[in-house]
């Protein structure tokens, strides 16, 4: 892959690659009484690696100007098997924390492996680790297709995807060793936000060079959500973590904001990185995987437009709904409350959109379960805004709120709309990128699919019996005015429905993990052949589509 | 100018663009979403109107129903506390004879109690106060500091070595690992600990052996009769009630590492109400147990 660099390409990442060990080295000495002194162990092993990588293949030719007529899909290929890679560790640890909660005593009292550490370990992994990677890796795979462009350079890709995951790396080996900024989703400490600042920025740029430089007059929808998802996730990521480190050679640092304002500003973080990572990326390959995959055009542009301008405009009023009944004024939750309501309708436009694409191609849907990954993850996506726009009511909030409704809709979420969409579109891309004409095993797929599926629906119903028993429960008074039931007779209340949680989680992981056996082995049949080396841009047939 | 061309399967024409074989119709956007999102925004107006939402520098819209949220808890607990008055006066002004004698009375501190107790006790002491190792089991093990309703109450109210100023104070020393006594005495006495409250199979020599230590060490605490006293926490060592454990092993264990069991206080987390209702509940468990 080193080969595919420039001369130029090379040598620059190799400074950047001396500078950034060098600064590993400097964390590493200057924090040597602070966890922030294992971080420069980290970069400086992690930067030592990549010169290895890059030294490897330093002197050999250059890549022939040929390549131009190409699209660069190295980084794409490398960010799907980094987010399968991530998408077992994530779901594993996820696995692990709901058996926690069933049995406690799976800490196996060790600090690292408390719940409070391994929790923000899972949440990381799945969003940041899967979810992003397969967000980088897809929209680089699609900004080419759809703006008939290839990628501005070689090493910039490169940046972004590693960079990326090196933040991930210190983002997540920080929660085991107790490093924190507690905010929920934000929890990586003042130095690994600034290094993604940097990798975001480098990232945005890329996409609008390669805009630039398209050949295609309109810009398509996917990419419309896909720039959403960039620039909306700076300005969160860049606000929430304004933050004064104590020293600069320590990992810890305080907030720019306290009370009801840090509240507000998290949440307002919490809910968009919600709406902006989690929605707005993952339509963007809804947009490109689902038409291709089914041969069929968008159902309409009209729809595209309302849902997309309704959805970037309301979701940001939406956070506040996260603080209903607390220390934040009446007013600001009224906001939240009303927008979450109105936000409801671009949603399910979106959903209706991808839903009536595939009119048309419904017996596809039934025989193809890469296709049907989709679909569902479609539906899903109308179930949970509907949810959210649901709990978001101040009434039924003061119900949900603090409940395992809430997990349970937020897994709804997470597993059926954003994993399945993403297991969907790897599906799709995979022997797309490998040019082969169709995955290693199509009856794998059919498990994965079954196995997500029986998993996401054994979760979601287990949540939501536990939710709105453990809401019930915590509202109930008895004739004299007290509660009925203490805390702890809720906890005893939850046990069962927290074991089928867990054994859903694991038919999930399982999916997950043989859906990676199904790449690789894809992969490994892309060994054996070799390819063609006709001009691709803008000739879908010849880029195996 | 991009040209459309007409889908056979929906009737609808495209937009003209393609994206690497991705083409849009320019169907119509369906009547049902521009319903649903009239609908939605009028619901915002009127919800907007009559309640408190838009901010206006330094004030805002309060509302055409005047609800703000701060005024509503502040009803609904002034009408809760009301409400619990009715009962709560008595529980208050009576003496604890008085309470426990009227059943009406006690039915309801049987229901506050067991929520209480529940949210407060319960993690340490048990959901039925069955205790656990560490733990003593009140819902029927003799008392450590006396079982007069005033005394559990204080005990309640102060804690046990806990952080309150007048807290109760009991400990007992480490004779192993501070070295107050050898091994060899330790499991002597150990073996006579064990026998006072087991069948003991110990040669007769190691039980006297081990009663001379006991008495040489033990009896300041736990009584000339090994019964335990009140006044200090110590427990009865004769019975088959223990905290950590009544094999050897744990006998030996606690004369070797001594004990120092903590109980908070609760005077400042629970109202007086609240601590006489957990007495008055506790005392009424132990009777249905016993």
């Amino acid at each position: 892959m080193v080969t595919q660099l420039t001369q130029n390409e090379r040598f620059l990442g190799l400074i950047i690659l001396i500078a950034l060990g060098c600064l590993g080295l400097v964390m590493a000495a200057a924090g040597q009484h602070d966890p922030i002194g294992m971080h420069g162990w980290l970069v400086v092993v992690c930067s030592i690696v990549m010169i290895f990588v890059l030294a490897n293949g330093y002197f050999a030719p250059e890549p022939s100007e040929a390549r131009l007529e190409h699209y660069y899909d190295d980084p794409s290929k490398v960010g799907i098997v980094v987010a399968m890679l991530w998408a077992i560790f994530g779901m594993f640890i996820g696995d692990w924390v709901a058996w926690q909660l069933v049995y406690p005593d799976l800490t196996f009292d060790a600090a690292w492996s408390s719940f409070g550490r391994i929790r923000p370990a899972h949440t990381t992994g799945v969003i940041f680790g899967f979810g992003g990677n397969a967000l980088i890796a897809t929209s680089f795979h699609v900004l080419q297709r759809t703006t008939r462009a290839r990628l501005p350079d070689q090493l910039s890709p490169w940046f972004v995807l590693l960079g990326y995951n090196l933040f991930c790396l210190i983002a997540i080996s920080g929660y085991f060793m107790g490093i924190t900024q507690s905010k929920e989703y934000a929890e990586p400490e003042w130095y690994a936000d600034i290094w993604l600042v940097i990798v975001w920025v480098t990232y945005f740029l890329i996409y609008l060079r390669t805009l630039a430089r398209r050949r295609e007059p309109h810009i398509y929808v996917a990419n419309w959500y896909y720039m959403a998802f960039i620039l909306v996730v700076a300005i969160l990521h860049i606000v929430n973590n304004l933050a004064m480190p104590i020293a600069w050679n320590q990992a810890k640092s305080y907030s720019a904001f306290s009370g009801v304002q840090d509240a507000m500003t998290q949440w307002w973080y919490g809910h968009n990185a919600v709406a902006f990572f989690l929605t707005a990326g993952f339509l963007g390959m809804m947009y490109y995987y689902m038409p291709k995959r089914a041969g069929r055009p968008i159902f309409s542009y009209r729809l595209s437009i309302i849902s997309f301008w309704g959805i970037t405009f309301m979701y940001m009023w939406a956070g506040s709904h996260h603080l209903h009944y607390t220390a934040l004024p009446h007013w600001v939750q009224t906001l939240g409350m009303t927008f979450s309501v109105m936000l409801l309708v671009p949603s399910w436009a979106s959903a209706t959109n991808a839903l009536l694409t595939l009119n048309g191609a419904w017996h596809k849907v039934r025989d193809d379960a890469t296709l049907r990954f989709m679909m569902m993850a479609a539906i899903f996506y109308g179930l949970s805004t509907f949810e959210g726009s649901f709990m978001a009511i101040r009434a039924v909030n003061s119900l949900s709120h603090y409940t395992d409704w809430t997990v349970g809709h937020v897994h709804a979420g997470a597993l059926g709309w954003v994993a399945l969409i993403t297991f969907g579109s790897i599906y799709a891309v995979v022997p797309w990128l490998w040019k082969q004409p169709r995955m290693y095993s199509p009856k794998l797929i059919e498990w994965h699919f079954w196995l997500a599926m029986a998993g996401t629906l054994i979760y979601v119903f287990a949540m939501w019996n536990s939710g709105v028993i453990q809401g019930l429960m915590w509202r109930t008074y008895n004739e004299s005015g007290t509660l009925s039931y203490s805390f702890i007779d809720s906890l005893v209340a939850m046990h069962p429905y927290y074991f089928a949680r867990a054994f859903g989680g694991l038919l999930f992981l399982l999916g997950a993990i043989i859906g990676f056996y199904n790449v690789l082995m894809t992969i490994r049949m892309a060994a054996n052949v070799e390819t063609g080396d006709e001009a691709v841009i803008g000739n879908p047939a010849a880029a195996g589509e | 100018m991009s040209v459309g061309e007409r889908d056979p399967y929906t009737g609808h024409m495209t937009t003209g663009h393609e994206w690497n074989g991705i083409k849009e119709l320019n169907a119509p956007v369906p009547k049902a979403v521009l319903f649903f999102l009239a609908a939605t925004f009028i619901f915002a107006l009127g919800y907007w109107i009559l309640m408190p939402a838009w901010p206006t520098g330094v004030a805002y819209t309060r509302g055409l129903l005047g609800i703000d949220q701060r005024m509503t808890v502040a009803e609904s607990v002034a009408a809760a506390t009301r409400d619990r008055a009715v009962w709560a006066q008595k529980v208050i002004d009576g003496d604890y004879a008085a309470v426990q004698a009227d059943v009406a009375l006690m039915r309801t501190v049987r229901q506050t109690g067991r929520t209480l107790f529940g949210d407060n006790c319960a993690v340490c002491h048990g959901q039925q106060g069955q205790g656990g190792k560490g733990y003593p089991a009140i819902a029927k093990a003799p008392w450590l500091w006396g079982g007069e309703p005033e005394t559990v109450a204080e005990t309640i109210r102060v804690g046990i070595n806990a952080a309150h100023p007048d807290t109760r104070v009991s400990q007992m020393m480490a004779f192993g690992r501070d070295n107050i006594l050898e091994r060899p005495e330790l499991l002597k006495v150990a073996a006579y600990v064990h026998s006072l409250s087991h069948k003991s199979d110990a040669p007769a020599a190691t039980l006297k052996d081990g009663k001379a230590v006991f008495e040489a060490n033990c009896v300041a605490c736990h009584g000339d009769d090994a019964k335990g006293k009140r006044d200090v926490g110590a427990p009865d060592l004769t019975d088959n009630f223990w905290i950590y454990g009544s094999d050897l092993q744990g006998i030996y264990e606690t004369i070797y590492r001594g004990r120092q069991g903590q109980m908070p206080g609760w005077e400042n987390r629970l109202s007086s109400l609240e601590r006489k209702i957990l007495t008055l509940y506790l005392l009424d468990l132990r009777q249905t147990r016993n």
